[in-house]
């Protein structure tokens, strides 16, 4: 297996794009024709061969150009990535989970020997081959946290479970959809989960923290959350939403085809061993109608889906203005036929 | 519930009541590595039932070429710590759960106090560890009523901030002088007998430390009682629960499906709604509260017990 790379931005010029396989292998979200807010959870890893669920870290078509986007916006606003002092051991182990998983998985792309605590690391995707001793903050450029999660696709959050409860200590996010480290950091788990409608009085959060408190080392896992951004962006926070949110208004019905993308966020859930904090990587991918619309089943499910979406979800999640010429556009490629059950392609 | 099949590769007498016990992947395979105060869940099969008890890690917890635990014989239990003592010999293969940690290090502490009651010295050992690789500061204090008792000795280093307590030699602990003039920002942890976790509890209260300071485990195994039995709603079953097992063991071994982490009434897991209840359940958690309690709507099968007519569980 050798992967090809993509050049190509997520702002500016957005040369962004899918390629055919990565289109079929996009973690379409809907496994039926409607949607409820739920907490729908399976074990990670595991999925069909080529899926994004086979491995720990999935690392695609989009790794570089997603590695550069985050340098960009760290360089314009270096507090996208914190760590408060007591989670640089769950920073370590999050290091250590990520690069034993990628040096297991993608042999041909990520090396790692270790000698003890003398640790050699090869990425060479991104051209790196670093020799450190793990747990000695002192041998890296910067936190464990940081430099791993510089080399690893997705936004990261370090939780660190206390009073029967889990605290947002640490992040890495730069490609959130529209939540922001800077003002959550330090929140519990309710506290930064307050915006979503509904869900507080559905049980739906205690039920969720119940869940991840339970979550043990020896078995991680993962659900899926979606949205839908205008334009490939992966930076869509608060704090820029002037650069981005103006763009919504650039839809049309001759360019909702390509503008218009589903965001898809595979979050996953991991125990981490010498912390006991977890961690809670929530990894981006996004498909354009156009894309999706190439696979019939999605086309038409997703159709049915957001036709008959309740409007205050379409408002949380930020497509309320857009939503008719979605729909619109969206009818053509539902031809009233059945859909299978799961998310896969037919 | 993934678990490890290891191998016993070392027992110890750490006291007349006390041994060591370590296990090592057969093929020598590193295990996972754990925080300080993880425990493990051991499995002893012993006839039709498989009686599952949890031990703290006693071992460093960033090695992982063996597991550690240390068991207090207790010759009024259930027969688990009996069955440990006089049923497992080196070389023996034995089965155990991943780590998992309900008593963890509150790492923003400026300084732990960590203070232990007999047996109870268990998690500390791993957790002394995590803070010497983190250089945390910290002190122990180790009560118990005698040499003899104090299995824990021979495992601490001896070093200026680990203070020995026996009270047969007329060294009792002082709460109070322990826990006055610690610098703010100090966590204090107990794990023992609860009356010495009250203790500290109603010390820390005393003084004035924030109750997000004060942590405890009070960890112990189910005790046995009188049997009972209990009916399944799902499948309308009754099932018998034995003197010597604990009502989650007998449900296992009836092949009812129920979840469990800790078996020892602190995680949550197991806890199970109740449908009917003509009786008395006899809670030994430390999970529910005491509304909880009364109300006899909920009970944690991994510890607690059942006398009256009729219980039937939501299963
Ligand atoms: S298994 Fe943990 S409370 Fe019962």
């Amino acid at each position: 297996m050798t992967m090809q790379f993509n050049d190509e931005t997520f702002r500016g010029d957005y040369t962004f794009r899918n390629s055919a396989a990565a289109i079929r292998r996009f973690p379409f979200p809907f496994d039926r024709d409607g949607y409820m807010y739920s907490v729908n959870i399976e074990q990670h890893p595991g999925g069909p061969a080529g899926s994004p669920f086979e491995f720990a870290f999935d690392v695609d078509e989009h790794y570089v150009a997603e590695m550069k986007d985050r340098e960009i916006t760290l360089a314009d606003d270096p507090m996208r990535c914190q760590s408060l002092p007591h989670m640089e051991l769950a920073g370590w182990d999050l290091l250590e989970l990520i690069m034993v998983s990628k040096a297991r998985d993608y042999p041909e792309l990520f090396k790692l020997n270790r000698d003890g605590n003398a640790w050699h690391w090869i990425n060479r995707p991104l051209g790196i081959d670093k020799t450190f001793t793990f747990l000695d903050p002192t041998t890296l450029p910067c936190g464990p946290m940081e430099y791993i999660t510089r080399q690893a696709q997705g936004d990261f959050a370090l939780l660190h479970e206390r009073e029967g409860n889990l605290w947002l200590d640490a992040g890495m996010v730069t490609s959130q959809a529209d939540w922001s480290l800077d003002f959550d950091v330090g929140m519990n788990f309710f506290e930064w989960h307050a915006p979503v409608p509904k869900a507080r009085k559905m049980g739906v959060f205690d039920k969720a923290l119940k869940f991840l408190l339970a979550v043990t080392q020896e078995q991680s896992y993962r659900r899926l959350n979606w949205t839908m951004t205008v334009n490939p962006r992966l930076d869509t926070s608060p704090e820029n939403y002037h650069k981005w949110g103006p763009e919504k208004r650039s839809i049309t019905p001759a360019n909702v085809g390509a503008k218009q993308f589903l965001r898809v966020e595979l979050q996953t859930f991991w125990r981490l061993p010498r912390s006991n904090a977890l961690a809670f990587p929530i990894r981006c991918y996004l498909c354009n109608l156009e894309d999706i619309a190439t696979q019939p089943k999605w086309g038409r499910r997703l159709h049915r889906v957001l036709r008959d979406i309740d409007p205050d979800l379409a408002e949380y999640k930020g497509f309320a203005v857009n939503h008719e010429v979605i729909v619109d556009y969206l009818a053509q490629f539902d031809d009233g036929a059945e859909t299978s059950p799961g998310i896969f392609p037919d | 519930m993934s678990k490890l099949a290891l191998k016993v590769t070392e027992i110890e007498a750490l006291s007349p009541l006390v041994k060591r016990f370590r296990f090592e992947d057969p093929a020598g395979a590193p295990l996972p590595v754990f925080s300080g105060g993880a425990h493990i869940t051991v499995e002893m099969p012993d006839g039709d039932t498989i009686r599952r008890n949890s031990y703290s890690l006693i071992s460093d917890p960033h090695d992982g070429s063996g597991y550690e635990i240390a068991v207090r014989r207790e010759d009024r239990g259930r027969g688990g710590s009996r069955y440990m003592h006089t049923r497992v010999n080196e070389g023996d293969a034995i089965t155990v759960s991943s780590p998992a940690n309900l008593f963890q290090l509150d790492l923003r502490a400026r300084k732990h106090v960590l203070i232990a009651g007999g047996i109870g010295i268990t998690p500390f050992l791993s957790q002394l560890r995590q803070l010497g690789i983190a250089q945390k500061p910290y002190e122990l204090h180790y009560a118990a009523r005698s040499r003899d008792e104090a299995a824990g000795l021979r495992l601490l280093p001896d070093a200026a901030h680990i203070h020995v307590h026996i009270s047969d030699e007329g060294a009792r602990m002082d709460l109070g002088a322990i826990l006055d003039g610690q610098p703010l920002g100090t966590h204090v942890y107990t794990c023992g007998p609860e009356g010495l976790i009250s203790a500290v509890a109603d010390q820390a209260a005393r003084l004035g430390w924030p109750k997000t300071a004060v942590h405890s485990e009070a960890f112990t195994a189910p005790p046995p009682g009188e049997p009972f039995e209990v009916v399944v709603k799902s499948s309308g079953r009754t099932v018998q629960v034995k003197a010597d097992q604990s009502l989650l063991e007998a449900l296992e071994a009836a092949q009812v499906e129920i979840d469990y982490s800790c078996r020892g009434g602190a995680c949550g897991r197991c806890r199970t709604h109740v449908i009917a209840c003509d009786g008395r359940i006899l809670h030994n958690d430390h999970w529910l509260s005491e509304a909880e309690r009364a109300e006899q709507k909920t009970i944690m099968p991994c510890m607690s017990r059942f006398k009256g007519a009729r219980l039937e569980l939501d299963l």
